[in-house]
């Protein structure tokens, strides 16, 4: 009986491996062989050794967009789930309205980033057309130049992308505050203790494999982060002076602008350890300690 | 019984298919997602199947963005195009991959394509063997809004001629709210549009320089000339102040909404300035210098024959190749997607040459050159950062020069060497 259960896992388990098998493994061990090749779809791929790698080592473009992603990451993360936590904690309190509330704040999740990107970008523009220097002008403060600025542009596009990721945290976050059995809440007040206590004792420990869900999903979004700075800046991407660009955009770019395979894939290849370095370092920092 | 009469029905059909397969060449030609150009390429393949009839012609066509891939992809599993469209700015990639063929010399003599075409055909050629012929080419031209200028107290029939009078309709045209944004700009200023065209192959010339060595291997804007005319490019926004990078999002955006005097832009752009109702515009050559010297940057996509066609179907290919560069497909194509015939003939008739619209980007045919891009993306990005140096970190046009001299040789550089 048992034994002809598992036949059965194994068969349906069987389709989604092959699957995975011919459409993620392989191309990504294929991709670590291009890395070491010049590939430039054109001719045969040539084995090269470590030249791509050392050529990426020593492109000066290559450490800004690793800083700039590293931003994106740094930045982002932390004050997203800051922001998300804290809507969260009192939207969880809200009773009027609380439906309504939280798909507004689920909405934009559901929208293409694309789209966004490009209504963001309208908001960013110079005075006649961009809504937020308008508002700036009527309060008599002055104009900001957003994403035509080496050094707001990159901040302009992160604050949409934190606000296009928000309501998917809330709702997780939200899940897991409903999660929490209230009896812990009751016994608490019973023994008297304040607000700050009951946050700090109770709830944030209860929370903590919420948050370590949240803080390595959210922090693979930023390091991969893409559709919003490409929408925003399609005419100069990851511009101005690349101010704006992260790895992704940088290997899209060497890959499909200028088809040099073997460098791009190189790039990926360090995109993928960085994630699962990053990855890792997280689980082991938030880890449970027994 | 039934399934007698229906087992030998279709064994009918397979053989009458057979048979016809046999007698009929079947070719296929590849091209970009682009409306007007799928409507124009599938009259062209009705009026040659008509003449043609035991030759068929499939169409076969690619987003924009997948379409070099594709046809990379398609050699390399041996079910590539027969005949294909590419930019002139390709044709190095297409041949080191194998992906075409030299025109056969019989159908297509050379004395023949240098003495019909324009001179900018050149860029097909490689060595003793062109490549591939265009039907349309496209050039750049001055765009104005009459409506502003005649606000501003200027001639809309007598649009600036040289560059000292476009700037100074700039001037006139430009206008600033009281805190000193702007609000209407009297030119647009977009490198990566196609003011980084103008500023390499039409400042840098009218400034006394030559931005590349005459088989563009080398880059030679590092002096004084590419210097002044990369000052007289920022210095219309931060000394005359007539335009902002970035206004308005895009050049033609700002154009279209009205909000800028004039604007540089190519024939590709007069489909989309068609559809506006709000003022009327013109359109006159660039301008030249104080001394008269006139440039133009043109461009095309030309039409070649897949690296591994051959027999018979090389002979359809051939013709059909054949056709759609001959004069009567340039007609075709500029009625229906605007763009202007390849060929003297077909292009300096009495019609266009008084057509307010196609005048000036025919003119500019003579005089315009074809920048041999390895990579144009990162070409232009380099243009587009030596610009923002200057205006975004204050850099010295100077220094600016020099770094995108040295990245744009790199590039080339490194093309050179796959």
């Amino acid at each position: 009986m048992r034994h002809k259960r598992l036949i059965w896992v194994w068969t349906f388990l069987a389709l989604p491996i092959l699957f995975y098998c011919v459409i993620r493994f392989y191309p990504t061990l294929q991709a670590f062989y291009l890395s070491f090749t010049n590939w430039n779809l054109m001719k045969p791929p040539k084995f090269i050794g470590f030249a791509n790698y050392v050529k990426l080592y020593n492109d000066p473009q290559f450490w800004k967009v690793f800083r700039n992603t590293f931003t994106y990451l740094i930045i982002g993360t932390p004050v997203s789930l800051l922001i998300s936590f804290v809507i969260s904690f009192y939207l969880d309190r809200v009773r009027i309205l609380h439906g309504l509330i939280r798909a507004l704040y689920f909405l934009p999740f559901l929208t293409t980033a694309a789209a966004m990107a490009w209504v963001w970008r309208w908001f960013y523009q110079p005075a006649p057309i961009g809504v937020i220097n308008d508002v700036l002008g009527l309060i008599g403060l002055p104009q900001q130049a957003f994403i035509r600025s080496v050094d707001q542009a990159l901040p302009s596009i992160m604050v949409t992308s934190i606000w296009a990721g928000l309501g998917f945290q809330i709702i997780i976050f939200m899940a897991g505050l409903r999660a929490i059995p209230s009896t812990y809440y009751e016994a608490a007040k019973i023994d008297g203790l304040g607000e700050w206590p009951i946050l700090w004792k109770i709830t944030l420990p209860l929370l903590k494999p919420t948050t370590v869900f949240l803080v390595v999903f959210s922090s693979i979004g930023f390091l991969r982060i893409f559709d919003q700075v490409y929408n925003m800046t399609t005419n100069d991407p990851g511009g101005p002076l690349g101010s704006t660009k992260p790895l992704v955009l940088m290997i899209y770019q060497t890959a499909f602008s200028s088809y040099n395979m073997g460098y791009a894939a190189a790039q990926t290849v360090v995109l993928f350890a960085i994630l699962l370095a990053v990855s890792l370092l997280q689980l082991w920092i938030l880890r449970e300690r027994k | 019984m039934r399934r007698g009469i229906l087992l030998a029905g279709l064994f009918t059909g397979i053989s009458v298919f057979a048979v016809n397969s046999a007698q009929a060449v079947e070719i296929e030609y590849w091209q970009y997602v682009y409306e007007t150009r799928i409507k124009a390429m599938d009259q062209l393949i009705e009026n040659f199947e008509k003449a043609n009839p035991d030759i068929t012609v499939k169409q076969t066509t690619f987003p924009y963005a997948d379409y070099q891939t594709r046809v990379v992809a398609a050699n390399m599993s041996g079910s590539g195009p027969d005949v294909m469209q590419l930019f002139y700015g390709w044709l190095d990639q297409f041949i080191a991959g194998g992906l075409v063929q030299p025109l056969p010399v019989d159908a297509f003599p050379h004395d023949k394509i240098e003495s019909e075409f324009f001179p900018i055909v050149s860029a097909m050629k490689r060595g003793d063997d062109y490549y591939g012929l265009p039907t349309a080419v496209r050039s750049l031209a001055l765009f104005y809004n009459k409506k502003l200028f005649q606000e501003a107290g200027l001639d809309p029939k007598s649009p600036p001629k040289t560059v000292d009078e476009f700037v100074a309709a700039a001037e006139k045209t430009a206008k600033h709210d009281a805190n000193g944004n702007m609000t209407v700009a009297g030119t647009t200023m977009d490198m990566a549009g196609q003011d980084h065209q103008w500023w390499r192959e039409v400042l840098i010339r009218q400034n006394g320089g030559e931005p590349y060595t005459a088989d563009y291997s080398k880059v030679t804007y590092n002096n004084d000339a590419g210097i002044k005319a990369l000052k007289f490019y920022t210095d219309l926004q931060t000394e005359q102040k007539v335009g902002e990078v970035g206004f308005m999002d895009e050049g033609q955006a700002a154009f279209r909404a009205g909000r800028a005097a004039m604007t540089i832009d190519g024939t590709f752009r007069l489909g989309s300035f068609k559809s506006i109702k709000d003022f009327e515009w013109g359109v006159t050559e660039l301008p030249t210098n104080a001394a008269g010297i006139r440039s133009n940057y043109a461009s095309y996509f030309a039409n070649g024959i897949g690296a591994k066609v051959s027999g018979e179907k090389l002979e359809a290919s051939k013709k059909f190749l054949a056709y759609i560069s001959s004069p009567e497909a340039m007609k075709v194509w500029l009625d229906t997607v605007g763009e202007l015939p390849a060929r003297r003939s077909a292009a300096l008739t009495e019609a266009n040459l008084a057509d307010p619209i196609y005048s000036p980007f025919l003119k500019a045919l003579d005089y315009a050159h074809t920048t041999l891009f390895v990579d144009e993306a990162a070409q232009r990005q380099t243009a587009i950062d030596m610009v923002n140096r200057v205006l975004l970190e204050k850099q010295s046009p100077e220094d600016s020069i020099a770094q995108a001299a040295t990245a744009e040789q790199e590039i080339i550089d490194a093309a050179k060497i796959k």
